[in-house]
């Protein structure tokens, strides 16, 4: 294992070096120390991990398949790609990697009413479903801008038993959501566990959520091993947050030869101001519990964000991801919009697979990547999600009535 | 020195505290916020801290806000930056934030008002902010801005003291004082950890919740007013929940002093329009000042 270089991130203080940290309310400060000893308890706890590992396989449908993608491959004409099918967990998305890690640590700690934000709503499914196989009671903030684009996910939560509440504040997107579930979080702190969703917020959050999604990670770098016989030259993943690139990426952070690629939400493009993407316009700042790359006037206010995927459309980005930016480990570039629905159409096309309009900015920077690439090098993209979700909204652009 | 003063004034519980802890704080400047809860202590009265959004519904309103309430008795004022992402904040200052950045408010420009106020006021003036208006003008920058403009104290309600490391020294040398908060879930540990590095006065929140929430367990109040009391040098003062002249009073039985927000903002909303907001709000204001001042009696666990 080449597991030593990483091991040490983030410290005790929860920082992944001048990144990441607890910037909360002090009455959730309890809350978050509580959570970090009892997940610390947990990861030690062999019948805890055996319980994931149970419902990881036999509830999810882990282990995901690592699928060759021989028809885009020749299209492209250049790198092998192998896609990581996280579409074909249940709930159609990684997401339910750490929702049901996070849900099992809530019933350990005895809390009976669970909580998440969403963004494009497969969190928000995720942690439902979660919720309901457990039987725990459960409120999902979603912006109503976002509740617009992705209806189908809020009528699928409402399926799941949950409660929808429409946050309509802000740009009516992921970021008020997670302002609004923190505050419902600081309102009913003794009850509830705040089930975030991505790889952001205060300390332990980052590293938990994490080390939940790098089961993805883990799986594919044995699977790549026992089908090519080596390491991918490239890893590629979309960042919002960044819980699935970063659950992709982290058990190869070792292997120096593998390069890694984090796609960011390009928009309208940089100049257009109409974006997500942290690295490219943003500077380090503090948002919503944590210090990272954000999107920020120089009054330090929050800048509205765009992308067509609601997913990627956040203003900041999880400390961990800037701490490997600025240290140059990983590569941040972005799609646009437009490249990422090309992606879409490219592999629904070619492979029979529609991937979320999230993982379709991952499969655009592969259409740029590959081709400059030999034959004997792989790209392994992280297919983050299915794109069933976004087929309403890819209509309605194309002025299709359904 | 003030901060021996301090501790005379309001260290009652002090039995229990090491030397280690006092041996750590060295003497701080003299500042107008300790200097109101001597002289009211003196006198045996409770503080009333108002809360307001700076720039709501002007900069210009916000200056005869000030003149007007200290007028009306608030004893120190508490001036909110706006921010577009306040996850301390109920609707009520989140609406108030968001009227206050249409209207092109910013922290430079909120420093640039307190410097005028400073031309005809000596109230104590506290601003609270959230860390990323701090983070995007520099530590020291703002720390030094802060004290030119004549700002008394910060409050940083997403930061908590073990965050705090990089703004101490330079708020430490612009003669400001860093506030911390306690809640109701706070532990023993946190407490102490917590009231100790806090100064000018511990922000005790009066209920587990965002601001303008409501206040229902005064009882609880006042049992973790008196744990904090026995850990604290500075004085206690309690807000979060406080809406009504009786809340006013009922926590001032506990306190040292009161803070009024989500209704003083509330009130602005409603008479914003209004060529008599400001004498509405001082009405308010003066309501909660008779209030506090008609319950002048001692707490019950504080020695007379």
């Amino acid at each position: 294992m080449k597991k030593s270089m990483t091991a040490p991130l983030p410290d005790r203080r929860g920082r992944f070096g001048p990144y990441g940290g607890r910037y909360v309310p002090e009455t959730l400060m309890p809350a978050l120390l509580e959570l970090e000893a009892q997940y610390a308890k947990a990861q030690k706890d062999r019948r805890f991990q055996n319980e994931l590992a149970y419902y990881l396989k036999h509830y999810v449908g882990r282990p995901t398949s690592l699928y060759r993608a021989d028809r885009l491959s020749a299209k492209l004409g250049g790198a092998r790609i192998y896609l990581k099918r996280e579409d074909l967990c249940h709930t159609g998305a990684h997401k339910i990697n750490n929702a049901i890690g996070q849900v099992l640590l809530a019933r350990r700690m005895k809390k009976s009413r669970i909580i998440a934000e969403t963004g494009a709503g497969q969190h928000g499914v995720a942690t439902a479903t979660a919720a309901a196989m457990f039987g725990l009671q459960c409120e999902i903030y979603m912006g109503t801008e976002d509740m617009q684009r992705q209806a189908l996910n809020v009528f699928r939560m409402r399926l799941l038993g949950a409660t929808v509440t429409g946050v309509d504040t802000g740009s009516r997107t992921l970021k008020d959501a997670i302002s609004e579930a923190m505050r419902d979080w600081t309102t009913n702190v003794r009850t509830t566990h705040y089930v975030l969703g991505s790889v952001l917020g205060a300390h332990p959050y980052p590293m938990m959520i994490r080390d939940f999604q790098s089961v993805i990670g883990r799986e594919a770098r044995k699977q790549i091993r026992a089908a090519e016989g080596k390491m991918p030259d490239y890893l590629v993943a979309c960042v919002g947050g960044g819980s699935n690139s970063i659950g992709l990426f982290y058990p190869f952070l070792g292997d120096k030869k593998v390069k890694m690629v984090g796609v960011e939400a390009g928009g309208a493009g940089i100049v257009s101001g109409k974006h997500a993407a942290r690295f490219a316009g943003g500077k380090p700042g503090v948002l919503q519990g944590t210090m990272t790359y954000l999107l920020q006037d120089d009054d330090g206010q929050i800048n509205l964000t765009h992308s067509v995927s609601a997913g990627l459309d956040y203003a900041a980005v999880g400390p961990e991801h800037s701490f490997y930016h600025d240290q140059g480990r990983i590569e941040y570039v972005y799609a646009t919009d437009e490249e990422a629905l090309e992606a879409f159409d490219l592999l629904a096309r070619e492979e029979g697979i529609m991937p979320a309009l999230e993982s379709a900015h991952a499969v655009a920077h592969v259409v740029k990547l590959a081709p400059k690439m030999k034959k004997s090098e792989i790209i392994l993209v992280n297919l983050s999600g299915r794109g069933d979700k976004d087929v309403h909204q890819i209509a309605r652009m194309r002025g299709v009535a359904l | 020195m003030k901060r021996q003063m301090g501790r005379l004034s309001y260290g009652t519980g002090h039995a229990g505290k090491g030397a280690s802890a006092v041996a750590s704080q060295s003497p701080l400047a003299p500042n107008r916020l300790d200097a109101t809860f001597e002289r009211l202590k003196a006198n045996g009265e409770k503080a009333l801290i108002v809360y307001l959004m700076a720039g709501d519904p002007s900069l210009e309103d916000t200056k005869r806000l000030v003149l007007a309430l200290e007028e009306a008795g608030a004893d120190i004022i508490e001036l909110g930056v706006p921010f577009s992402d306040p996850i301390a904040d109920g609707p009520v200052i989140q609406r108030a934030a968001q009227r206050a950045l249409a209207n092109g408010v910013s922290l430079r420009s909120i420093l640039a008002t307190v410097k005028l106020l400073r031309l005809r006021t000596k109230i104590p003036l506290v601003l609270m902010l959230y860390y990323n208006s701090i983070c995007a003008m520099g530590y020291e920058s703002f720390c030094q801005a802060a004290k030119d403009a004549g700002v008394d104290g910060v409050i940083v309600p997403d930061m908590p003291p073990d965050e705090a490391g990089p703004l101490k020294g330079p708020a430490k040398a612009a003669g400001l004082r860093l506030i911390f908060l306690l809640a109701p879930t706070s532990t023993a540990g946190r407490r102490t950890f917590v009231a100790r590095q806090s100064h000018g006065f511990v922000y005790y929140v009066s209920l587990t919740g965002i601001t303008g929430s409501k206040l229902t367990d005064i009882a609880d109040v006042g049992e973790n007013v008196k744990k904090i009391r026995r850990v604290a040098d500075a004085p206690i003062a309690v807000g979060f929940g406080v809406a009504t002249p009786e809340d006013a009073a009922r926590v001032s039985r506990y306190a040292d002093g009161v803070i009024v927000g989500s209704a003083v903002v509330r009130r602005i909303e409603a008479c914003r329009q209004d060529p008599r907001m400001v004498e509405e709000v001082a009405d308010f204001v003066r309501s909660l000042k008779t209030a506090l001042i008609q319950k002048q009696q001692p707490a019950p666990e504080q020695p007379a």
